[in-house]
């Protein structure tokens, strides 16, 4: 017996190591997308000032991409993010703006709102047992098309504006999003809400049931919910989450630009997915991280400024975020791949010398 | 003789039209070891969900420990010490060794919102656990998809007794493995009836069961078709019951009538 656990640790050991680190392809990713910045473009980018350029979209790309990991490690997609910034951006814009309500209370309107999209999309997904990425399509398109029909039916255009005008602004941005002067350097406060979001999602993934229960139901919902798991609850929770996480986003823009277009957001969920991948999400749930999410944020915030800093032409962003996706897809399957020989091979091993 | 633990009186199951169950009626005993033997459509399957609380009875009664009870959940099943352990386990295997086995009665430690997972006491009692049932466990962390097929068995059968299953329901534990594994399980069925549980061990395999059963039940087509205690009955026997006897006489027959046709496929050849 003692012999054979010996035999066993040493192979235990090299897929434990594999298995862990959900977030280490991001991590190189990371290194290496600012290793080729600071080559290309070295004078602006190592310095503080390109820190706080980075960073700046990173934060709210990061909000999200932490709330879609949680999702995703919970088995399913949304679609709706995106586009959910831009509605409750709205909601709260039309309301402060066209119908004098304080901006709080035109916040919680949104939050409200949005709490009740992500309930519908997890309700219909675990009723229906539909995929979650047409449910979700499908709240996207709705959605992307009541922004642009609501919007230009009150103000007759697709943009509103003024909304630095309404009660109890001033406050509504100091919460959300202030610019925080830092040596010269302005750092956006959002950077402070994702690196609370950070570590709160973290915990409560690694460290109580509750995150134990995501796991499970990402991996096993059948077999999670044999054991007492409310796996649908779970489902959607997940959902209502990002839909709270787009709310806070979606307030974080308007305070910040002080207007909201209905076309806020629109294409965004995949970038918050693809965070997530890169960050070591698996696509059939049950495994990623919160930390490589949002590290696939910082990516994404590195190759917006880097391609600028460079000056490239803006376009080239998507191509890059394709490019980044491929290799992040590749390099998760080629290590679950790689795990999985290992434990069969060690099973097999051990029955063989048992 | 002891009053059993568990009992099902007279259970007819229908699903609409089909009947699934008939007129079963089935006693389980502490510290023993109750096969239930069937093949495919036998009603097996249903007669677990019945016992887990997945379905209701449609006619006949359910006792446990006494009394009479109705099960809407499988949780108030569990609740009452009813454990089953299903053909998939109900294990994640993505997931770390004790995360599985605590999951959904994970330990707590702190107050209000900083509650949280006592993770060196799930880690400290997984170890333990599984050295009780003969598993040395290198690291809790490990994911239990590195885990053998018998040793994810085990696993799963621990954390019923761990969580004081009074009653515990096998549902085709051997069913996957290869001879080695099968044995590591049956090892541990024996260890969980010592330890005073009803086990209810469900397979088709009467190879498995013999050696390890008390009672032997076998279903055929929705029906109790054999009841014997251990003794009462040959593994011959055994096996031919649970065919449904003519059936596998006729088998054979037919077999070796094909057989002696001349054909163009050399079917001796693989032995």
């Amino acid at each position: 017996m003692a012999t054979r656990s010996d035999e066993r640790m040493v192979r235990v050991g090299t897929v434990r190591g594999l298995f862990q680190r959900a977030e280490i392809g991001a991590v190189i990713g990371a290194v290496a997308v600012w290793t080729f910045f600071a080559v290309v473009t070295p004078q602006n980018w190592i310095s503080v000032t390109g820190v706080a350029r980075i960073l700046d979209p990173a934060s709210t790309l990061g909000i999200m991409a932490i709330a879609v990991a949680l999702l995703m490690i919970g088995g399913e997609f949304d679609l709706s993010t995106g586009v959910m910034t831009g509605t409750t951006g709205l909601i709260a814009g039309l309301l402060s703006t066209r119908m004098g309500v304080h901006l709080w209370a035109a916040m919680l309107v949104a939050l409200i709102f949005a709490l009740a999209v992500g309930y519908l999309n997890g309700l219909m997904v675990v009723r229906t047992r539909l995929p979650s990425f047409i449910v979700t399509l499908a709240t996207f398109f709705v959605l992307r098309g009541a922004n642009v029909g609501v919007t230009r039916l009150v103000t007759e255009q697709v943009y509103i504006g003024g909304i630095d005008r309404a009660v109890g602004f001033a406050e509504a941005r100091a919460f959300f999003n202030i610019g925080i002067d830092l040596g010269g350097v302005e750092f956006r406060s959002a950077i402070i809400w994702w690196v609370l979001i950070i570590i709160i999602a973290s915990w409560v993934l690694l460290r109580t049931k509750y995150g134990n229960w995501i796991f499970a139901t990402g991996g096993d919902p059948i077999g999670a919910r044999n054991l007492g798991v409310p796996a649908s609850r779970v489902k959607i929770s997940l959902f209502m989450t990002t839909a709270v996480a787009a709310w806070l986003v979606g307030m974080m823009n308007i305070v910040r630009l002080r207007s909201a277009v209905s076309s806020q957001g629109i294409g965004q969920e995949f970038v918050y997915i693809i965070s997530a991948v890169i960050g070591g999400c698996l696509l059939t749930g049950g495994y990623g991280s919160v930390i490589g999410a949002s590290v696939g944020a910082i990516i994404f915030g590195m190759a917006q400024v880097g391609i600028v800093f460079a000056g490239w032409d803006t376009d080239w962003f998507y191509s890059f975020l394709g490019v980044m996706l491929l290799v992040a897809v590749l390099v998760n399957n080629y290590t679950r791949r790689r795990a999985e020989q290992i434990s069969v091979a060690a099973a097999k091993a051990r029955t063989e010398k048992g | 003789m002891a009053e059993p633990l568990l009992q099902l009186c007279h259970v007819t199951k229908l699903f609409g039209s089909v009947i699934a169950l008939s007129d079963v009626s089935v006693a389980v005993y502490a510290g023993e070891v109750t096969c239930l033997l069937g093949d495919n459509g036998a009603g097996k399957s249903t007669l677990i969900k019945i016992l887990s609380g997945v379905y209701q009875p449609t006619e006949g009664d359910f006792i446990f420990e006494g009394e009479k009870v109705t099960f809407n959940s499988p949780r108030e099943a569990m609740a009452r010490g009813i454990a089953t352990v299903y053909q998939d386990l109900s294990l994640v295997p993505l997931m770390p060794v004790w995360r599985n086995f605590f999951l959904g009665a994970e330990p707590e430690k702190g107050w209000g919102p900083f509650r949280r997972c006592d993770m060196i006491f799930a880690q400290c009692t997984v170890r333990q656990e599984l050295a009780k049932m003969g598993i040395d466990i290198r690291d809790p962390d490990q994911p239990v998809g590195t885990l053998s097929g018998g040793e994810r068995q085990s696993l799963a059968i621990a954390r019923a007794v761990y969580f004081g299953a009074k009653v515990l329901i096998l549902d085709e534990p051997t069913a996957a493995l290869g001879v080695k594994q099968a044995g590591i399980v049956l090892h541990y069925i024996v260890r969980a009836r010592q330890q005073g549980l009803g086990v209810i061990f469900i397979t088709h395999n009467p190879n498995h069961a013999w050696p390890v059963g008390d009672r032997f039940i076998i279903l055929h087509r929705g029906r109790v078709l054999g009841d014997y205690r251990k003794g009462q009955v040959s593994q011959e026997e055994l096996i031919n019951l649970m065919a449904g006897g003519e059936d596998l006489v006729r088998l054979q027959r037919e077999m070796a009538a094909l057989l002696e046709q001349p054909t163009g496929l050399d079917l001796c050849a693989s032995g």
